[in-house]
């Protein structure tokens, strides 16, 4: 190619034959809001007929059927592909390279999402429905007693699969090979790290899944019987499996996030990141203990007790690296110069609310206290609190970080405010009360519910409502700051942001760092 | 030190749930323990060393976190730009590092030694004075008192809320949704130990004021125990997501003295003779079909429609099955459909409700086959 510098091809085709990581990272972005839309309007159903006892809207099997698309659009088509795309953005410009490592994988492993993701959405349609066994999809209701649409569902599954693992592979790759001279690893940005990690959890247990959802395939079509006991199978082997996929993916979607706030509270508190060592060496911990706790969603299954105290003690260790984490973060705020723009808010709405949910995970971890716990709605307000109020929270102060950045353009910064705190209260009434009616004994996945339970379901619908809607702002703002908003040419929009990101133009040209960058050397990660 | 931890946090709390009962006020004044909002330690010591741990572990969290978001409000308060305060440089100390892996560390034993001794204390299957099998349907719990002499009791609980209060067509009860046709009946004082296995999916037996919860998985046996020491009614349901009606099987246990559960046993064993002696007769159709239709309400209607319109299941009304042959109507009720949600309701039924229910099906909603099943048809059809 040589001098032969371009911009973008013109109309639809740029879209879909595009290897350009940054177009590919903003489609993704928005294809991640698109299901993050979606997955909202199920979590509004589910929480809309739980709004007073009885059945008023939706019949128990169509609630089923909300409670586990939602599970699965969040998780593997909001908050998975929205860290991908944040990836593809980010990384290249962080370690100064020009590109992904592998631009042709990476469009591939963009757009087998949507297909995927329709596929899933029709199931709606099909006869008998569409999945109605929960995100977790335990043997066998998820097999002798599911809808046909299951083997719809499964060939998902093996998709979203593949797009992981090339996604993760590119990431591997991009960071091992094209970093710029001088860019050694412990001079990494930390989100470079989380993601480095996770793209190696991901390349580990995807396809533990993938055989998951096969050894499905073949109990329901090919008479083999990996998960029925009449056969020689056994239902629990389904969850060990699902779990030694399951936990990890938790951590997947938690790490990028840890990424993301490590960047945002050193530029807002104006002063370098506590403990940068000692953050990589915490996310390489939970990264490797993330493989010997899967259990601990099982303690009920009726383990041996050598089995309860191992993943009972493997468990409660994670909460040395998180506390670390947490306890860098909150140093890296002490005596600084800190301002509250909207990353900041958001990534400080994320640290008080996942150290939330860290608590309430310590408790989870103690096995004869989860006998109680397990499978109640303290459990559906621990993971909202670790995944929204995390993972949600975290993307959120992303997009208002690197916005600017991306488009050139400066986003109202009261909108911003308002969406946080909006959010923030809309959350915490959604999810607090659920606490309560888990201890007093509400399991979950129930479409109706015992009339001791109504005032705090009622609280929480009418969160969850003001939670949903003000998602509308956000993208209201976005389009806006996109289509009109104050034009910047700052390289450092921010002005306590370091890292490589900041020295290129702004909005980033299509291409940046055609020629590798000088790092400095005493300037350490930034 | 409970006591005081509790009152506390009804104190902290007690302004929120106090804006949302005047919201609410009278729609759920009935029900027992409205808006609680911590778990309860039930009635049994198990439950109670379950509920000490909790707060053990609830109050360590709470310290952690007051010092954590202090030192963090602290940060947030004076070190703000706007106080004009010069950003500190130091980024990094191996000692605070270490500091703060050491002493969570200890911590976190400190919590494992009390988990850990109350965890063996739930693990002490030994000395059950009494054994019941519980299995676990879609969407209902069978019950089974093993090793008691006498005529062996066998029963299936179901849920008792009338569809009408399910879909606001009447005022909800009470026990809305948390009330069976016949509640597990175990004695006070006394280690009872649950068989816990399912029919078809997993599902989880939980009722939290006994401190029991488990899954109940096809084709094995898990075992737990529970020893109430006070008496009362105590309600639950499964926990475990386990199909359509999962919301819809509640568990309630009546825990009596030792002599109301006597008592109890040997009329349940008298019952169980009576039916014995009514699978030797002979019924009118009358007869067949008032209770076929009592049969059909419980255990067909959920999936084959309550007028046989089907639903998760097949049409009843003018179904190949039900208007054809009768040995083939017998062999799907009787054995299910294997690879189906259609379960094998043999066992489930005794041979006079069976026979019921297939003269019901093959004479109601518009099919007029005109025949009967007797019991004595069914007992033959499952000798083969």
């Amino acid at each position: 190619m040589g001098d032969h510098h371009h911009g973008p091809a013109k109309g639809l085709s740029r879209w879909l034959f595009t290897t350009n990581h940054k177009d590919i990272g903003t489609m993704y972005l928005w294809f991640s809001f698109a299901m993050f839309i979606l997955g909202g309007s199920f979590a509004m159903i589910i929480r809309a007929e739980l709004f007073q006892p009885g059945m008023q809207l939706v019949d128990p099997l169509f609630f089923n059927q909300m409670t586990t698309l939602h599970g699965l659009v969040m998780v593997f088509g909001a908050i998975m592909p929205s860290f991908v795309g944040l990836a593809n953005w980010m990384i290249p410009m962080m370690i100064g390279a020009p590109d992904m490592a592998l631009p042709r994988m990476n469009n591939w492993s963009f757009w087998i999402l949507p297909p995927a993701f329709l596929l899933l959405a029709s199931t709606l349609f099909m006869d008998g429905g569409a999945p109605a066994f929960g995100w977790t999809f335990y043997a066998p209701l998820s097999t002798t007693y599911a809808a046909p649409s299951v083997t719809i569902f499964i060939f998902c599954i093996h998709v979203l699969g593949i797009s992981s693992i090339m996604g993760s592979i590119n990431i591997i790759a991009t960071v091992m090979n094209l970093r710029a001279p001088g860019m050694t690893y412990m001079k990494m940005p930390l989100f470079v790290w989380t993601w480095l990690i996770t793209a190696f959890l991901l390349v580990a247990v995807m396809p533990v899944l993938a055989g998951a959802v096969t050894m499905m395939l073949m109990d329901i079509h090919f008479g083999t019987s990996f998960f029925s006991a009449a056969g020689g199978g056994d239902p629990v082997l389904f969850q060990h499996v699902f779990w030694f996929f399951g936990h990890p993916e938790v951590y997947i979607i938690i790490l990028p996030a840890f990424g993301v706030v490590s960047q945002i509270i050193p530029a807002f508190s104006r002063k370098p990141l506590f403990g940068y060592d000692s953050m990589v060496y915490a996310t390489a911990s939970i990264a490797f203990l993330s493989f010997i706790v899967w259990a601990h969603h099982m303690y009920t299954v009726g383990m041996p007790i050598a089995g309860e105290l191992f993943f009972m003690y493997a468990t409660m260790l994670i909460a040395v690296p998180t506390g670390v984490k947490v306890f860098n973060w909150i140093s890296t705020m002490w005596r600084g110069a800190l301002t509250f723009e909207t990353p900041m808010l958001f990534s400080l709405g994320f640290l008080v609310l996942f150290t939330i949910g860290g608590f309430t995970g310590l408790m989870l971890s103690i096995a004869p206290a989860d006998f109680q716990y397990h499978d109640s709605y303290f459990v559906v307000a621990h993971f909202h609190y670790v995944m929204v109020a995390g993972a949600v929270f975290s993307m959120t102060a992303a997009v208002y970080y690197w916005l600017p950045k991306w488009c050139g353009r400066m986003y109202n910064e009261t909108m911003g405010k308002t969406h946080f705190w909006i959010s923030f209260i809309g959350f915490n009434l959604t999810f607090f009360p659920q606490h309560f009616v888990g201890l007093a004994g509400m399991p979950r996945r129930i479409p109706d519910y015992a009339l001791q339970f109504a005032d705090f379901n009622m609280m929480s619908s009418i969160g969850a409502f003001i939670y949903g809607s003000s998602q509308i702002l956000f993208l209201y703002n976005v389009i806006a700051t996109i289509v009109a908003g104050k034009p910047t040419s700052d390289e450092k929009v921010w002005d306590g942001a370091e890292g490589l990101e900041w020295t290129v133009p702004t909005p980033a040209p299509y291409h940046t760092f055609e020629t590798p960058p000088k790092i400095d050397p005493s300037h350490a990660h930034s | 030190m409970f006591l005081r931890a509790k009152r506390l946090t009804a104190l902290a709390l007690g302004p929120v749930l106090m804006l949302f009962g005047l919201l609410h006020a009278g729609t759920v004044a009935a029900a027992a323990k409205v808006n609680e909002v911590n778990m309860s330690p039930g009635a049994t010591d198990v439950g109670q060393s379950i509920f000490d741990l909790h707060m053990t572990i609830f109050w360590i969290c709470v310290i952690i976190g007051v010092l954590v978001f202090g030192v963090m409000f602290y940060s947030i308060y004076y070190h703000r730009k706007s106080r004009g305060v010069t950003p500190a440089t130091f980024h990094e100390s191996t000692k605070v590092e270490i500091a703060w892996t050491v002493v969570p560390f200890f911590i976190l034993i400190g919590m494992a030694v009390p988990a850990t001794s109350t965890l063996l204390e739930i693990y002490d299957f030994e000395d059950a004075e009494m054994d019941v099998l519980i299995t676990g349907y879609q969407w209902k719990w069978k019950y089974e008192y093993l090793n008691e002499s006498g005529e062996n009791v066998a029963f299936f609980s179901n849920l008792r809320t009338p569809q009408s209060e399910i879909y606001n067509t009447a005022d909800k009860g009470e026990h809305y949704l948390l009330e069976v046709d016949e509640p597990l009946v175990i004695p006070v004082d006394t280690k009872v130990r649950f068989l816990v296995t399912a029919n078809d999916v997993i599902h989880a037996w939980w009722v939290p004021e006994l401190a029991v919860k488990k899954d109940a998985i096809p084709g094995f046996i898990n075992e737990t125990w529970t020893h109430a020491t006070e008496e009362g009614v105590y309600r639950g349901q499964c926990a475990e997501l386990c199909g359509k009606d999962h919301g819809f099987m509640p568990i309630v246990v009546n825990v009596v003295s030792k002599e109301e559960y006597a008592s109890w046993l040997s009329e349940k064993q008298a019952e169980a003779a009576e039916i014995k002696k009514l699978m030797a007769q002979t019924f009118s159709m009358d007869e067949l079909m008032e209770r076929g239709k009592s049969v059909y309400d419980r255990s067909c209607a959920a999936c084959h429609g309550a007028n046989g319109e089907g639903g998760l299941g097949k049409a009843i009304a003018d179904s190949p099955i039900a208007t054809g042959d009768l040995s083939g109507h017998l062999e799907v009720g009787i054995n299910g459909v294997p690879g189906t949600a259609m379960q094998a309701f043999g066992g489930q039924l005794n041979d006079v409700d069976m026979a019921a229910v297939i003269t019901y099906q093959r004479n109601a909603f518009g099919n007029n086959m005109g025949d009967m099943v007797q019991p004595i048809d069914v007992f033959n059809h499952k000798k083969g």
